[in-house]
This record gives C-alpha cells, structure tokens and sequence, in this order.
C-alpha cells in the first residue's frame, strides 16, 4: 500500500511510457503528502460539510474549514474572503463574469491582454456577445504589460480589468501591484488570475491592490479539479452567482464541497508556504543550467522576459525548426509545443504572436517547465537530447539551409496553400 | 498524437535527404508551404535525357506526417517518368502513411511539391528548345 505514496522517482528516459516530465506547467504530479492527507476523506471521514446534525458533518467542515485557512495564509488573505470552485477556470469564469454583470450599471468595458488564458478571453468574449466591449491590450514584445498602455485603455465606462499574474506559456510575471494601482485611481475592479503563480512568486493580498484572485491546486502539487476565487472584503467586492443551488459559500458557489479535494489543496498550499523558498532557489539553478545549455546552440531564442519571469518555466524557440516534429523526436521528456491547451491544434500559439514573434520562431517553440521533482540528471539528459535532436532536424530543414546561404526569410515569396 | 509506423520509420530514417545543383538544366526543385503555415517543402529531382528521374532530395521544416510524405515521395519518384511523377495523388501518399484526418494537407504538400519540381523541369526544358 505504502509503496504508492513514496517520492516519484525521476522515470527512466529510454521508457516510452514515462518520459522524464518537464511539463510542470499543464499539471504537477499530487506530492505524497498531499495524497496521503486526501486518502481518509474519502473513506472514513466522508461527510459532507453542510451536514449539521451528526459527527461526520462536522469533521468534514473542519477540514475544510483548516484548508481554507491554509489557502489563505499562502496569499495573505482573509479565510472569509476565499470561496471554493472546481479549478482556476471556473474561479476565472466566476469573478469576471460575476462582477461584470454585478457592476454592470457603472459601464459596460472590460479590459484585458491577448497573452491571458483561455480561462480569462473566453469569458470575456462571452461577456462581449451580451453587450459589454472589450479591449485586449497587446504585450510588449518581452510579454509584460506596458503601464502607461494600460492607463490608456481605461475608459469612464470600464468596470474590470483581469491580468494575469504568471503566464503559462512564457512564465512572465506582470506587475499586478502597479496595475492594481491604476484600477483603484479609477475605480475599476482587479482580477487576477493567478493559477500558475502559488508556490512560484509571493502574494500578499493583504497589501496588493487586488479584488479578485483566482487558483487551483493542480499546479502547485494538489488534485485537479479544486480551486478557489479570492473575493475581497475591505472593500468588499460583490459577485453575482454563477452556480444556484443550496447556497453553499456564502451563496457565491453552491454545489456540496468536495471534502478531499479541498483537504488536498490545502494541503498543498501549506507545503508550498513552507518550503516555496528553497524550492525555488533549487529550481533557479536547474533552470539556469538548462539555459546555459541549450544556449550553447545557434539560433536559440528565450520568449518572454528572462528577468520578470518565474525560474520554473523556459520557453524556447530553435529557429528553422518546427516545434510538432521537435516533439516527435524528443520522445524522452515530456514537454508541450505552446501550450497544453494549443497544442491539439495545428495554430501557431498566440501568446507568442501576440509578442510579435515571427512565424517561424513562433511555430518552434517549446515549452521546457520544471518542478519539485526535476533532477539535475534530467537536465543533463535534456540538454544532450535536444542538441542531437536539434541537429538532425536542421540537417533536415530547408529553412536553415538557407538561413545558412545568408538568405533573408523575410522577402522570399512563399507559395503559401 | 499517435504516429503510424511508417511515418514513425520515415521520420526517424528520412530517405534520400538533400539537395541537387539547382543550376543543373536537369535537375526540377519544387518548393511549396510556408513558414507562416508551419511547413516548408522543397524536393529536387533530377532527370535524364529519356525523361526518367534519376534522382530525387528533399529538405522539410513541417510536422512528422510532412517530413515522412516527402521522404516517402522521394522513393516513389526514383525510375518514374516525369509524366507519372505528376500523376501521384496526394490520396496515395497518405493511405501509404495511413495519415489521420488532420495530417491530410501534409500529403497534399507532397503532392505539389512533385507538382512544382515537375513544372520547374518543363520550364527549364522549354527554355533549352527555344533556345
Ligand atoms: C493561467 C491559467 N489559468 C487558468 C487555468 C485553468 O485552470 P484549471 O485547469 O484549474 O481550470 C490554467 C491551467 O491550464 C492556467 O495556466
Ligand atoms: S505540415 Fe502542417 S501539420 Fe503536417
């Protein structure tokens, strides 16, 4: 029984099944802990936490009640001001859609950026069909938001603005607290979106001049499937349900909560609280390491700033290469081209258009993200992979044939199907 | 995506990669797609005075379906006239792959590339004649 609770151990590479995982950024493995921590409540203490007449009942709502407080003490708030949810999408889908339509009668214009999740644009693009408008800020090319951009978008009729604090794809970090400042002069509503930031980057929301916040567990070594929207209280913020039924958290979100799942997160959260530090001073390094390597390379370019960026995620493009067939070939790490999200389809990923990228960079890119689990070893096997990989693929590259006859790209007239 | 073993045999042991002397009157290069679209083709054959392709290269910046149809193709056209070079229907080249649905337009840019590399050749045979 024991045995599957142990630390993973780093998967041999040669084995198809269990490349070694350097997508930390689609999902991270549930640690062991928070597993073994789930475990009972789902078979002895499973009670449902409304349940008010008996023992079960109240077990489960003390649990839940202990995660809340967990979750709130990694991002500085207040356990009241945190309501559970299924995941970062529906956080997302509750506080835009729910403020928005809450505070519709002070305008109807909503501002946010083209690199956000889908989680936050199509929400947006929902809110646009019935009847609000929407800016979608573009990017500085290192994929920050530029502020004095920002500032122009505002208009006497925008109600909310939602910028996400780390980004999926490129791992940038945006100034949430200088953006937060321009919402507040101007009385427009903050949400964050900050599924990829717990455990990453600190977050006090006792001081950021954030209204709505956005997580979920699976990225920060919990379940999937849970999540929680931070719905401010000072001043309070008001959100219109997205979900009726019994009432549960304070009316925000009904639908009985998920005792394990919620146990889990919390869980996670207070792991991450206590050892985010160490963590990512380890990680800093690997992911250094793996940079210095892979820029021994020709033609290696890092999308999104380097230094506003969390260590955890490298994105990559290897000019002349296609990203699809670099997967192909690197069978022996498990990486995404784009996003786990995007890469199903044959698009080139916007996030990286959206930073101006040109074609060919934005159609070779990968996306390297690494974890509690990442090895040194993993590293040094993904470095040697890559660059015999790369090698073979421009050998095969018409591209880089002619990038290497010094020919300019950009003016040869392709003949496009 | 699951790969067919074919593509994944063409892939990882592309056949035939390279280029000819495009100034060689006899050699025809066909390049087609895009960086934009993701896939760039070029196929070079080269044919002898009967009309017959001798040989056949290629280079592909695209997906594993694109670089397995090229290499494939590069086969196929070694001993055919030029005639039934442009006969190959893209339809041929992915039921060979057994491409899914989505992988389709990778064989059709196999298909023109023999197109393009078929018409460069004529031009340049044209262009000996009236010369
Ligand atoms: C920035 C961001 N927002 C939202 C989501 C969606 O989160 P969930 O899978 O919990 O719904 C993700 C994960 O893919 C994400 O990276
Ligand atoms: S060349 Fe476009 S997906 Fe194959």
């Amino acid at each position: 029984m024991s045995a599957s609770l142990e630390m993973p151990v780093s998967k041999h590479a040669e084995d198809s099944m269990h490349p070694i995982y350097l997508d930390y950024s689609a999902t991270t493995p549930v640690d062991p802990r928070v597993a073994a921590k789930m475990i009972p409540y789902l078979t002895e203490d499973f009670g449902n936490p409304a349940s008010r007449s008996h023992p079960y009942g109240w077990t489960a709502e003390k649990a839940v009640e202990n995660a809340r407080e967990e979750v709130a003490k990694l991002v500085g708030a207040d356990p009241r001001e945190i309501v559970w949810t299924s995941g970062a999408t529906e956080s997302n889908n509750l506080a835009i859609k729910g403020a928005a339509n809450f505070y519709s009668g002070k305008g109807k214009h909503i501002i946010t950026v083209a690199t956000e999740h889908k989680a936050v644009i199509d929400p947006v693009r929902e809110l646009e069909r019935q009847g609000f408008e929407a800016t979608f800020l573009e990017p500085e090319p290192n994929g920050l938001v530029d502020l004095e951009k920002f500032k122009a978008a505002i208009r006497p009729d925008t109600v909310l603005a939602s910028v996400m604090l780390v980004n999926n794809e490129i791992g940038v970090i945006q100034d949430i607290t200088a953006i937060g400042n321009i919402c507040r002069e101007n009385g427009v509503i903050f949400h964050v979106d900050a599924a990829q930031a717990t455990g990453k980057v600190h977050i006090d929301l006792d001081k950021l001049p954030v209204d709505l916040m956005s997580f979920c567990a699976h990225k920060t070594y919990g379940p999937k499937g849970i999540g929680a929207l931070y719905v401010r209280r000072k001043p309070r913020i008001r959100i219109e349900a997205q979900m009726h039924g019994g009432g549960h958290e304070r009316g925000m979100r009904s639908g009985t909560l998920a005792t394990h799942q919620i146990v889990g997160m919390g869980e996670a959260f207070r792991i991450a609280r206590e050892e985010m530090d160490l963590e990512n001073a380890r990680i800093r390094r690997l992911s250094d390491k793996l940079l210095h390597g892979l820029e021994t390379m020709e033609e290696v370019y890092v999308n999104g700033d380097l230094e506003h960026r969390v260590p955890h995620n490298l994105n990559i493009s290897f000019n002349y290469v296609e990203g699809e067939s670099l997967i192909m070939a690197v069978k022996g790490i498990a990486v995404s081209s784009g996003s786990a999200c995007t890469s199903a389809s044959l698009e080139p990923s916007y996030v990286l258009r959206a930073l101006g990228r040109s074609d060919e960079l934005a159609h070779s890119s990968i996306r390297f993200s690494i974890g509690r689990f990442t090895t040194e070893d993993d590293v040094d096997y993904t470095i040697e992979l890559m660059k015999s990989k790369i090698d073979k693929l421009r050998e095969l590259s018409p591209l880089w044939e002619m990038f290497k006859d010094g020919i300019d790209l950009s003016k040869v007239q392709w003949a496009a199907h | 995506m699951a790969y067919s073993d074919k593509v994944l045999d063409h892939y990882e042991n592309p056949r035939n990669v390279g280029t000819l002397d495009k100034n060689d009157p006899n050699v025809g290069t066909g390049m087609v797609g895009a960086p934009a679209c993701g896939d760039v083709m070029k196929l070079m054959i080269k044919v002898n005075d009967s009309g017959i392709i001798e040989d056949a290269k290629f280079k592909t910046y695209g997906c594993g379906s694109a670089i397995a149809s090229s290499s494939l193709v590069t086969e196929w056209l070694k001993g055919r006239t030029i005639d039934e070079a442009y006969a190959i229907k893209n339809s041929e080249i992915a039921e060979e792959l057994a491409l899914p649905p989505v992988k389709i337009h990778c064989s059709v840019l196999a298909e023109d590339a023999i197109k393009a590399a078929v018409a460069d050749i004529k031009a340049k045979q044209a262009a000996k004649e009236t010369a």
